[in-house]
């Protein structure tokens, strides 16, 4: 950040707290950048002349007497074809040793698309994984969380997702990612030859937990220049955005907002619609789905940033250990995709959303059966196949590993029907029995 | 001269003002800045400081930057031309507003002042008004649209001379009216009026008595709302509180749907936009969208329009109403409205109540469903406003504030059940803790006898009674056993099964079963009551499971197939005949 000739240099601080600082200045607009001892900060509150500066990565070291310079802008992104392929930090800057972006200079954070210019999605987004393809389709312009605690493989199913779909961009914005993991997407992106059409932006544990706020507004401002400048098929994945959500937490702490349920922020709820909203299909063909990360504590989903996240996303996928097969699995009871209705029995087979319906009704009768031997019933005959029927819909359907299309998938589903069931017991419409029942 | 201030603070999107004269609160300012201005709310004054609430990004905003008050409240404009539009929380016109994204600080007038409209005259010169009488009527997408004196207006006035029948816009005059100190007042098709003031221009406001159908079998078959009623529908993420709103809004017999989606996700602002201009409402045979409003402040548009966006959207209604006509209102989700109170209120820094909700939470949530029912007009015409909000409770648990606040204001209670959601019955309205307070009404039972059968109620009533007790019955197997009760114990649960597949659930995604018409429904409750009143005769448990399934297997092929159609006849021969095999 060089200072330009006619910026006015302030350098009496008169209040510093662990992330904001505060001083006597005149001039100065709402969310504008300001560098504090060459640290970039933004202001989030003026009264009368006091105005007081949120420091991105902390005011450790800041001493009163700091210039403090105003750089009449709000936190802007460089935006260009030239943003393929590489990486960069919270604030836009490269992080893999290339040149810096020249493009297009643009504020990110910007206004949300008037909901009368977006289109209905209608696009099916292919996975090969049947636990999302069959029951829970991913739709583009669709913004759905993986629910996981921290030991579950999501980043790597969240990789193979980005990889096997088809997109034009791939997007990734890492909040508070270890150095590891950001190595593995790194390495996986690569290694698929993929490169090109990825961007990252990437806050390790690292950096200081302030700055990753200002990934996914970086991440969705370079997104929208290639959906709608551009009218690319976009796909952002955002990981971890329990990380982002307790950024917030700290940030709302230390400015004295009375904190509500699960001492989250009382925005927080606006706070992260702002993100996943900017999720779009656009009728000229460009389109922005996210695919996010959200860790839970112990599998609680009634904390307040996975609660919230529910109400905002189009669904939810949970990933599970299944027993019987050793295997991981995306649930099929408690993950959801709401707009799936918009492309099964339209864009898949006929047969999709029937078929869905009766398979996880069956694996919910396998559930109570594995209840009743817990507790030492007897079974009858018709919990014995349901269960016999549970561990092949595990695993041949539901476990990570599998790559099918959506027409192998019903078709195995009515297989293990067949095999397992009489026609009246699934429960499904008879015009579809008489056309696909295994005879 | 209007007051005007200049800017004095920020903090996010709470903006201190110093002003130069009186300040009104609630008073709507503009803040100007740049070439934009940007619309605020006055929400607290103390000396000459005012603190407004900027409806949009401050982003940039100075101090020292201008304001001008403007001397009113925040208001919507009223005429013909509502219908079928997409207003944001303000009543901008999004179809009006240019570019894909939403700029700030662009404001548009929500009607059209050129369109012509067939006027034909009510009222006669000489004729004594009052506020809310009718002077003529317009057609509005063939409704009839009255044309009121303005709801501002006070005392009686006495009506100079009407236009005569033709075309006009909302701009002409169509009407001198002269008030009690013989000042002649013009009156064109439009008014003003300030949204969180109800319009009281009724006579009377009976307890309401007749069934709205809503097609629902879970609604209008267990827990009916009435025309003029008021519901609300709690429950967890994912359980399919949009899918029934949509259910209800879709299928709904009213003359006008006000839809408020109100910090809620765009897709499905979307998915109305793209569907109610293609659907048939089901009872008039035309479109949807002709019938309906849409105002939508989805949840990253500005939250402070939020709040805005339920009191315009209730406004609206209660314009339609003053016309006689019946209107359902849906506001989804009252919880975000709740929240952008809260947000404001904590910026205020005021003393917060639970969970920092602002302390008159449930005192505003009451004020806001009273503001729903059914009305006699002063011309002895009726009207009604429906009103259905959703709860979001934060972590799906209804002792949060908003659930409360609204159990207290609302009279119908669907509650949405996650193990329903998560076994896909659908709709997941929990059958025994849903209530409507509605049936307790002795009008509502003789409106219901006469239009049903005088056996409904107890009809109904049964049938909960064995919903109820397969409920128990079924926790008693699961710690028991299955062979640790008797075979009857069984049959009760299956019966109670029956009727869960049958009459509580129901397909949304199916053409057929979306939409069940309140003669089906009291043929279908017949069916099922029949069965479950019937002595069945078993040699085991095993057997009442299978059997029961058969018996439900072909019942739900009835609901897939249309009312008394061939294959509905053929279905129901099986099904007489599967009975006959264990009746005794």
């Amino acid at each position: 950040m060089e200072t330009k000739a006619f910026q006015k240099i302030y350098t009496k601080i008169t209040r510093i707290t662990k992330a904001t600082c505060s001083l006597r200045a005149t001039g100065v607009g709402n969310e504008e950048l300001a560098t504090v001892d060459g640290k970039l900060a933004q202001v989030v509150k003026i009264q009368g002349d006091e105005v007081t500066l949120q420091v991105f990565s902390g005011t450790e070291g800041i001493p009163t007497n700091a210039e403090v310079v105003f750089l009449k802008k709000s936190p802007t992104l460089k935006v260009g074809e030239q943003l393929a392929g590489r990486f960069f930090n919270s604030f836009g800057e490269p992080i893999d040793g290339g040149p810096v972006v020249e493009g297009e200079e643009r504020e990110i954070g910007g206004p949300s698309v008037n909901p009368v210019r977006r289109k209905q999605p209608s696009e099916l987004i292919a996975t090969g994984i049947a636990g999302i393809d069959l029951n829970n389709t991913l739709v583009s312009g669709q913004k759905i969380p993986f629910f996981a605690d921290p030991d579950q493989p999501f980043n790597q199913v969240m990789a193979t997702v980005a990889l096997r779909a088809q997109t034009d961009k791939i997007i990734l914005g890492g909040m508070g990612l270890t150095n590891d993991d950001y190595l593995y997407f790194k390495n996986t992106f690569s290694n698929a030859g993929a490169l090109n059409r990825i961007i990252s932006f990437v806050n390790t544990t690292e950096d200081p937990p302030v700055e990753r706020l200002l990934i996914p507004d970086m991440v969705l401002t370079a997104a929208e220049y290639f959906a709608v400048d551009k009218n690319e098929r976009v796909l952002v994945l955002l990981t971890d955005m329990t990380s982002y959500a307790d950024a917030l937490s700290i940030v709302s702490n230390r400015m004295d907002q009375i904190p509500s349920k699960d001492s989250m922020p009382g925005s927080l709820y606006s706070d992260l619609a702002k993100i996943y909203e900017k999720a779009v299909q656009f009728p000229e063909g460009g389109s922005i789905t996210i695919i996010a990360v959200t860790t839970l504590s112990g599998g609680d989903i009634t904390h307040s940033i996975p609660d919230n996240t529910g109400y905002i996303t189009e669904g939810q996928l949970f990933l599970r250990r299944d027993s019987d097969i050793g295997k991981v699995i995306v649930d099929p009871f408690r993950s959801l995709s709401r707009l799936k209705q918009l492309v099964i029995g339209k864009k898949t087979r006929e047969d999709h959303p029937q078929v869905m319906n009766a398979a996880v009704r069956l694996y919910a009768d396998a559930a109570n059966a594995k209840t009743k031997l817990e507790n030492g019933f007897d079974l009858t005959d018709y919990d014995e196949r349901a269960l016999a029927y549970a561990k092949d819909y595990a695993e041949h359907l539901m476990a990570i590993d599998v790559n099918l299309n959506t027409d192998q998938m019903l078709d195995v589903a009515w297989d293990l029907f067949g095999k397992h069931f009489t026609s009246t017991e699934v429960n499904i419409r008879q015009d579809l029995v008489d056309k696909y029942w295994r005879k | 001269m209007s007051t005007k201030g200049i800017v004095k603070g920020i903090i996010s999107n709470l903006v201190t003002v110093e002003a130069d004269g009186p300040v009104m609160q609630n008073e709507i300012a503009y803040i100007q800045l740049g070439d934009t201005k940007l619309m605020s709310e006055v929400l607290k004054i103390t000396g000459n400081h005012a603190f407004v609430q900027v409806f949009e990004s401050t982003r940039g905003l100075q101090v020292g930057d201008k304001v001008e008050f403007t001397g009113h409240m925040l208001e919507v404009t009223l005429g013909p031309g509502l219908l079928s539009k997409n207003y944001d929380g303000l009543q901008n016109d999004l179809n009006k507003l240019t570019g894909i994204f939403l700029n700030r600080g662009e404001y548009n007038f929500p009607l059209d002042k050129k369109t012509l409209w067939h006027f034909v005259p009510l009222a006669s010169p000489g004729d004594v008004v009052e506020a809310g009488s009718w002077l003529g009527q317009v057609e509005e997408n063939h409704q009839p649209h009255k044309i009121m004196v303005p709801f501002a207006f006070e005392g009686t006035y006495t009506v100079k001379s009407v236009a005569k029948e033709g075309e006009y816009t909302i701009m002409d005059t169509i009407a001198v009216v002269t008030d009690a100190d013989g000042k002649d007042i013009k009156l064109n098709m439009i008014q003003k009026w300030p949204v969180k003031k109800a319009i009281n221009i009724h006579s009377e406001k009976p307890r309401p008595f007749k069934l709205l159908e809503t097609g629902v079998r879970i609604i209008d078959t267990v827990n009916p709302i009435v025309e003029g009623g008021t519901g609300f529908i709690p429950g967890p993420f994912g359980t399919g509180k949009t899918v029934l709103q949509h259910a209800i809004s879709r299928q709904a017999e009213a003359d006008i749907v006000v839809i408020a989606a109100c910090g809620e996700r765009a897709n499905e602002v979307v998915e109305i936009f793209v569907e109610f201009p293609r659907l048939d409402d089901p009872h008039t045979g035309r479109k949807l969208m002709e019938r309906t409003i849409i105002i939508a402040n989805t949840s990253n548009m500005p939250v402070a329009s939020r709040e805005a966006s339920v009191y315009t959207a209730m406004t609206i209604s209660e314009y339609y109403r003053a016309m006689g006509l019946r209107v359902l209102m849906m506001a989804d989700s009252t919880s975000r409205w709740a929240q952008a109170l809260r947000e404001m209120s904590n910026r205020m820094e005021e003393l917060p109540g639970q969970d920092a909700f602002p302390m008159d939470l449930s005192a505003i949530i009451a004020n806001f469903y009273s503001r729903a029912g059914y009305v006699y007009l002063k011309n002895g015409e009726t009207g009604s406003i429906t009103f259905i909000g959703t709860v979001s409770p934060a972590g799906g648990n209804l002792k949060e504030p908003v659930t409360e606040g609204t159990k207290k204001a609302a009279r119908c209670f669907y509650a949405l059940e996650q193990s329903r959601a998560d076994h896909k019955r659908y709709p997941a309205v929990n059958p025994i803790d849903s209530y409507s307070k509605y049936i307790e009404y002795p009008e509502f039972e003789s409106y219901i006898s006469e239009v049903i059968s005088p056996q409904w109620t107890s009809l109904v009533n049964d049938m909960k009674t064995i919903l109820q007790r397969g409920k128990e019955v079924n926790e008693q197997i699961n710690i028991l056993g299955d062979d640790g009760v008797p075979v009857d114990y069984h049959v009760t649960f299956w019966k109670s099964e029956v009727i869960d597949f049958t009459i509580l659930q129901q397909d949304a995604f199916d053409k057929v079963d979306a939409v069940t018409s309140l003669e089906r429904q009291h043929y279908m409750l017949n069916l099922v009551m029949d069965i479950c009143n019937a002595d069945f005769e078993f040699a085991g448990f095993v057997d009442v499971m299978d059997y029961f399934k058969r018996v439900i297997n072909v019942l739900k092929q009835m609901n897939y197939s249309a009312f008394q159609s061939p294959e509905f006849n053929a279905y129901e021969t099986d099904l007489k005949n599967i009975l006959a095999e264990k009746t005794i």
